[in-house]
């Protein structure tokens, strides 16, 4: 009994660490995003609460606590409720298999990329439940958009997953890193990486694919109707569901935690920091393009998913194979 | 399509030269003002919060013609007048509901003494309605307050009127 409470107590200590720095970078990442978006636009973007305006997003959060949560007469107030929650738990249990170091991860499964996978795909019904639960036209047609949109670029997503699982012969985020020692799978799959980046933007409804939330046209898409923490919350799974698809990318693609070179001054640097920095590289890629792109047209992204990115990380899925089954440089375990 | 077009849309090409053109934009100098430290210029003729003058012998310029009252098209002035013991007519009420205002500066425009002015100042937000309904006194304060800068500005505007 006493070795249960102990194990307990052990995991909760665990998660919490892993939490608690999440949200606070989630808090620093909103900042980091505004502020290079203002940059582009040659504007200051937040700069006055904090040095740098670094804790703009803190200001915010509590304003959102203490702003009424207005629930709509006619809406089903269960799932309306549910929806944000939803939303913000797999943006956050998503985490606990990213590897930030050796033997340095919440939980080390085995099918890791498959809970991933999982656990990203899942993050469509907070939308979809936010968008039918509010009863009104714009959450609705938000909602029904990003469905289509989030189902469409996860298939070119879990083909491209296809891809580096080829070159790596397991599921295990630490195996997929290890595997990356030689050369990071950005060099041979560079095109899958391109494509990998963009299916994110899509998966994650950042600009040029911000369709569910197009301002311009749906008012805030599935968050209209929500206030307060609950518009808060969704904010907060958002940016955690952006920061997750970097870290995948940096793992799948960038050799998650290793070093760029492993010699003398590199190699001293702790781990995390590798992993952290890849992700905020990424991260300003998403921001930077969050400020050149015009929006899609929706059949345009239909297009691009379908018949552009499917057939391509399909072809590529088969190249690989061959070159490695031909070259036999299969990995078999 | 022609084949250029084709492979400057397989290899990213115009997105690539917006990227850099981006990055190269965020280290030239901001072109917005840091605006709680730092305020743009404001013309002479700015319409802001409303202020009734005097001279400067401290006597009120209102002369209670009510002219202003009778072209605020927002009808946000209400004046009531009464003879002095001097014989002069004055305002006992003056006020502007600063919330029906529409700020078109015809009260500024009517007033034949320049008694009711529109100052520089644009920052006056309250936290509850009612601070919002200015009286005489209110109006004759903010004269006082800012009567350099009214003056400096009806004299600058004067040539173009």
């Amino acid at each position: 009994m006493l070795s249960f409470l102990y194990l307990i107590f052990e995991e909760t200590y665990k998660i919490f660490f892993l939490l608690i720095p999440l949200l606070v970078s989630v808090a620093m990442i909103v900042w980091l995003d505004r502020r290079v978006w203002a940059f582009v636009q040659k504007r200051r973007g937040p700069n006055v609460v904090g040095p740098f305006g670094l804790l703009q997003s803190l200001a915010d959060a509590l304003k959102y606590i203490f702003k009424e949560i207005i629930i709509p007469a006619s809406s089903n107030k269960i799932i309306f409720i549910l929806a944000p929650i939803i939303t913000m738990t797999l943006g956050l249990a998503a985490w606990a298999v990213i590897p930030f170091g050796d033997n340095l991860v919440l939980s080390n499964i085995n099918v890791g990329i498959l809970y991933l996978f999982a656990i990203s795909s899942l993050g469509v019904y907070g939308i979809i439940m936010g968008g039918w639960a509010s009863n009104s036209k714009y959450p609705f047609l938000g909602a029904i958009r990003s469905a289509a949109q989030m189902v469409s670029y996860e298939v070119s997503i879990g083909i491209i997953i296809i891809n580096v699982l080829l070159c790596v012969g397991s599921l295990n985020l630490s195996d997929i890193v290890m595997a990356q020692q030689n050369i990071w799978f950005v060099f041979p799959l560079f095109p899958m990486f391109v494509i990998f980046f963009i299916s994110a933007l899509a998966e994650t409804n950042r600009p040029p694919f911000d369709l569910p939330e197009a301002e311009s046209e749906l008012v805030a898409g599935y968050q209209t109707e929500y206030s307060g923490m609950m518009y808060a919350m969704f904010w907060l799974g958002e940016y955690a569901n952006i920061l997750l698809m970097c870290a995948m990318g940096s793992i799948l693609f960038l050799g998650g935690w290793l070093a760029p070179v492993d010699f003398y001054p590199f190699n001293l640097v702790a781990s995390p920091v590798w992993l952290i920095l890849k992700i905020l590289i990424l991260f300003i890629l998403f921001a930077l393009i969050k400020a050149i792109v015009p929006r899609y047209r929706y059949d345009q992204l239909m297009k691009l998913g379908w018949k552009i990115f499917l057939p391509f990380s399909l072809t590529w899925v088969v190249l690989t194979a061959s070159y490695l089954y031909y070259f036999e440089l299969l990995p078999v375990n | 399509m022609k084949i250029s077009r084709i492979l400057k849309t397989i290899f990213l090409i115009d997105f690539l030269g917006a990227l850099v053109l981006a990055i190269k934009q965020i280290f030239k100098s901001k072109k917005t003002i840091n605006y709680p430290f730092e305020k743009g210029k404001i013309s002479p003729r700015f319409r802001g919060e409303h202020a009734l003058r005097r001279y400067p012998n401290g006597e009120e310029r209102c002369i209670a013609c009510k002219l202003c009252e009778a072209v605020c098209p927002a009808q946000a002035i209400t004046i009531e007048s009464t003879e002095r013991d001097d014989g002069s007519r004055k305002t006992t009420r003056y006020d502007i509901d600063m919330l029906k205002c529409i700020y078109c500066g015809l009260c500024e425009e009517s007033c034949p003494v320049d008694a009711i002015v529109q100052g520089p100042n644009f920052e006056f937000a309250t936290e509850t309605r009612e601070e919002l309904y200015y009286n005489k006194e209110k109006l004759l304060d903010n004269g006082d307050r800012w009567e350099s800068i009214l003056a400096a500005n009806i004299k600058a505007d004067n040539p173009f009127r």
